[in-house]
């Protein structure tokens, strides 16, 4: 949306950190412009359902291409976009409930693929347009609309999930610092491969984290929120899953492997393997 | 019926035989020297063994449909023969395996036991058993042996190892009927002066897309598409072009969306259970108004239902496959030729309304082979996108009519949107919003109303008007009650494969009739319904077996509605 537009009438709750997962990612996509003068309809930002796809729609200034589909399939209409035209930078935006409740049956098959594309998944632990029930990063234990005694199953750990799969590219960050984290998500563009920026967007309706993410003394609460050392080494397996181990909320890239074909890179070695036979041809061998 | 000149042979067994490719192989050889040939084909849903059949009808003339009675059954094992002998006709013949012991009491037909297996083992080649099947047959049909040893040299050039056996198989076979009487007399074969194709529907719809410009292809295995997505896989291949096998039918729709919203033409093809996994993505396409071909082969449902038989009832699920409102354009071929034809037209009309629309086959059709003229692609005319080519700030959905279409990496970057949207794609709850896009949406169809379709006997009362793949058999039953002097001129015909939109003339023109008769296989009589919702008599003749119409039996449903209709000429009995 380049102006005000009276009729789209959504807004995100104040102090919502969609806010600063938008910016971080008009930072990315600027950068990238910048780079590669390619223009800005060179992007494709494809959207799930919820407060977090309403980002296509509230992004400012020049426009990307948007794609605002239906609720968990984010990912396979990126599939789509990218293997269709893989010169197309493309991005997903999708809270926690669409990519990892009714979306995560498309996530593995990504990390196989190896697609190459950048997820963002603006994490808030709670189905927020639909006025709070439980995710699966709500915790145990947590009164929801839809848990109203308290949830009774664990919460699922996406960045452990994400790394069993194989996704090639794994970053974890919070909204708070749209600079910081607008580097992680050109970094996940720039990756040849699948990138899952996973991100913690408190909602400030139904599950504010701000406090939790980064403590605060005078209560004794420490942060959840920690920095990756600066002599992390993404490309280890082993140091990357000591990181995720460690839980809480790392910031930074936890694991990047940039060794792995990419699905389009593996489609298009196919193509020069293969002899193209014409419509004509391929009716020749029907032939009597 | 000494003199027939034509015949339905049929072969049972089990899977992994080569029962299947027995048929193809006399329709194959049948029609490289000029014969008419069409196969039909059931399988179980296991991998190996299970009932199979397969039937081949051979004829001078145009083949419409499997044939109703057997002249030569060929029984593979005991179950085959107890299975399929009543269908064979009288004076007909079981050509059988020696472990099965015919029953003595089973009258009026020849039975001739041949070890297919241990000749063919003779020859060094132990699967060359469909060829001494085929010399035996080629005795009993009085079709000259050479027809088939020409056919094995064509099909095994330069394998003269392979060549050699084959041919050996044929005159073993031939030796083991060399005193049997033939039951036919299937005359000299004409070659058309056109060139053939021996082809499958599932093949010609998949050659059609390519032709029609696809260049995208996603799809999950399911029975009976699968063969599609084999197809696909394995020939939609070069630069810029993309066939892959995907986790599930939400994968492929989504994917497919995702391709053409990005430029390319983009196609999925499954079966009941994986269009229902699919409408949701569906009614997005027509909400964002996104081009794509769906192609559902049906098979019995509803759940997992009958994978490997046919049917025609995803007619009302492939008209609103999704919840809200939508109509979505429906073609259905009713032969392998359609099969092409109908392929390239879904895409032509997906660019030109710029939606999604069904491909509505079904698996007696995408199994069937049959000899059809070559298609010259020349002369098939394939539509493109409107694509947008202006400036930024454009808004795509504008106005109450269609409108370019801008592809990513050009001007004119827009949401495309799932929910109700403004012009831009922005989401939208306005009342008067709704109401201008949901119009859109459905004046864009007008775009799509043809002006040609089938009509035989225009003055009759009484219409026949089947769809898809029950065309064949309605035909031929039609032929029938043509030759009969009772109800001979008292039957129009009518057909068309655009099921919506219809032709509106041809709805003008049913709408004049008493009583239009619509044989279809499923239990509602889905399409009767639907021309009884367009202000049509219409009366459904159905079949739910999991097999197609037997044409004779069909003439007979319909010359009772004949006699019925010309009793109560006004007040036609409609089938709830």
């Amino acid at each position: 949306m380049t102006s005000k537009n009276p009729e789209y009438d959504f807004k995100w709750c104040p102090g919502c950190g969609d806010f600063g997962v938008r910016r971080a990612l008009e930072y990315a996509m600027e950068a990238r412009i910048i780079r590669t003068e390619l223009p800005m309809e060179n992007n494709v930002v494809v959207a799930g359902i919820g407060c977090s796809g309403n980002l296509v729609h509230l992004l400012e200034g020049a426009q990307p291409y948007g794609f605002h589909g239906i609720h968990g399939r984010s990912l396979p209409i990126a599939l789509g976009v990218k293997m269709a035209r893989p010169e197309l930078n493309v991005v997903t935006v999708a809270g926690d409930g669409d990519f990892l409740s009714i979306g995560m049956e498309h996530i593995a098959p990504q990390a196989a693929r190896n697609l190459n594309i950048c997820a963002i998944v603006m994490d808030n632990g709670v189905y927020g347009l639909t006025k709070g029930q439980s995710s699966p990063t709500t915790e145990l234990g947590v009164i929801t609309s839809s848990t109203p005694y308290g949830k009774i199953e664990t919460p699922l750990n996406p960045l452990a999930l994400y790394f069993t799969l194989g996704v090639s590219f794994i970053a974890s960050s919070y909204s708070s610092k749209p600079r910081d984290l607008g580097k992680l998500i050109a970094a996940g563009m720039d990756h040849p491969g699948f990138a899952i920026v996973q991100v913690q967007s408190p909602c400030t309706t139904y599950n504010d984290t701000y406090e939790a993410l980064k403590g605060n003394p005078s209560k004794g609460i420490d942060p959840t929120a920690w920095t990756i050392p600066d002599d992390h080494d993404p490309t280890d397996r082993a140091e990357a899953y000591d990181i995720i181990s460690q839980g809480g909320i790392p910031l930074g890239i936890i694991y990047k492997n940039e060794d792995r074909p990419t699905l389009d890179q593996q489609n298009e070695e196919l193509h020069q393997r293969v002899v193209v036979k014409t419509p004509n041809q391929l009716l020749d061998t029907f032939a009597i | 019926m000494a003199h027939q000149n034509e015949i339905v042979v049929r072969f049972a067994g089990e899977g992994g035989q080569g029962v299947v490719t027995a048929a193809e192989m006399l329709g194959r050889a049948a029609t490289a020297v000029g014969y008419h040939a069409l196969t039909f084909a059931t399988f179980p849903s296991q991998i190996l063994g299970g009932p199979t059949w397969t039937q081949a009808r051979v004829s001078p003339r145009e083949v419409l449909s499997p044939g109703d009675a057997v002249d030569i059954l060929v029984a593979f094992n005991d179950y085959a023969y107890q299975e399929h002998r009543e269908e064979v006709r009288e004076g007909g013949v079981i050509l059988h395996d020696p472990s099965v012991h015919p029953d003595p009491g089973f009258g009026g037909v020849r039975n001739l036991p041949i070890p297919f297996d241990a000749l063919a083992k003779k020859t060094g080649e132990s699967r060359a058993a469909n060829m001494v099947v085929m010399g035996a047959l080629s005795r009993l049909v009085n079709m000259p042996l050479d027809y088939f040893k020409t056919f094995v040299e064509q099909r095994w050039s330069g394998r003269e190892a392979v060549i050699k056996a084959n041919h050996m198989a044929l005159d073993l076979g031939y030796e083991q009927a060399a005193e049997e009487a033939p039951i036919a007399e299937l005359g000299t074969p004409q070659k058309p002066s056109y060139d053939q194709l021996f082809i499958k529907g599932n093949e010609a719809l998949a050659i059609g897309a390519i032709h029609a410009g696809l260049d995208f292809y996603v799809g999950y295995p399911i029975s009976p598409a699968t063969p599609v997505l084999i197809y696909m896989e394995r020939n939609l291949v070069g630069e810029g072009r993309f066939a892959y096998q995907v986790s599930s039918e939400i994968e492929a729709i989504t994917a497919v969306l995702g391709a053409s919203f990005s430029g390319k033409k983009a196609m999925s093809a499954t079966s009941g259970p994986g269009f229902t996994l699919m409408s949701e993505g569906i009614g997005l396409a027509w909400m964002a108004e996104i081009p794509c071909v769906i192609v559902d082969v049906q098979r019995g449902g509803p759940a997992t239902g009958l994978p490997t038989k046919t049917e025609q009832s995803d007619l009302l699920a492939a008209l609103s496959p999704a919840h809200g409102d939508s109509r979505l354009p429906i073609i259905a071929p009713g032969t392998v030729e359609e099969c092409f034809r109908a392929a390239v037209t879904a895409f032509n009309w997906a660019e030109r309304y710029q939606g999604p629309v069904i491909l509505l086959s079904e698996h007696s059709l995408a199994e069937r082979a049959q000899n059809i003229e070559r298609p010259d692609l020349n002369t098939v005319q394939v539509e493109d996108r409107v694509v947008y080519t202006g400036t930024n700030g454009y808004h795509r959905y504008e106005g109450w009519e269609l409108s370019p279409m801008p592809i990513p990496g050009g001007p004119g970057a827009y949401v495309a949107n799932g929910s109700e949207h403004d012009g831009m794609g922005d989401t939208t709850h306005l009342g008067s919003r709704h109401i201008q896009m949901t119009e859109r949406r459905f004046s864009k169809l007008k775009l799509l109303e043809d002006t040609t379709y089938e009509s035989h006997n225009p003055d009759a009362s009484v219409a026949i008007m089947t769809w898809g793949g029950s065309k064949g058999s309605a035909q031929e039953a039609h032929q029938l009650l043509e030759a009969e002097a009772s109800t001979r001129g008292k039957l129009g015909w009518y057909y068309t494969m655009f099921l919506h939109p219809m032709p509106p003339a041809l709805l003008e023109e049913l709408r004049q009739k008493e009583l239009v008769l619509v044989p279809e296989l499923n239990y509602q009589g889905q399409f009767a319904s639907v021309l009884r919702s367009l202000g049509i008599k219409a009366e459904a003749i159905t079949q739910y077996t999991g097999l197609p119409f037997k044409a004779g039996p069909l003439a007979q449903r319909i010359a009772e509605k004949i006699g019925r209709a010309g009793k109560q000429p006004t007040k036609a009995k409609v089938k709830a």
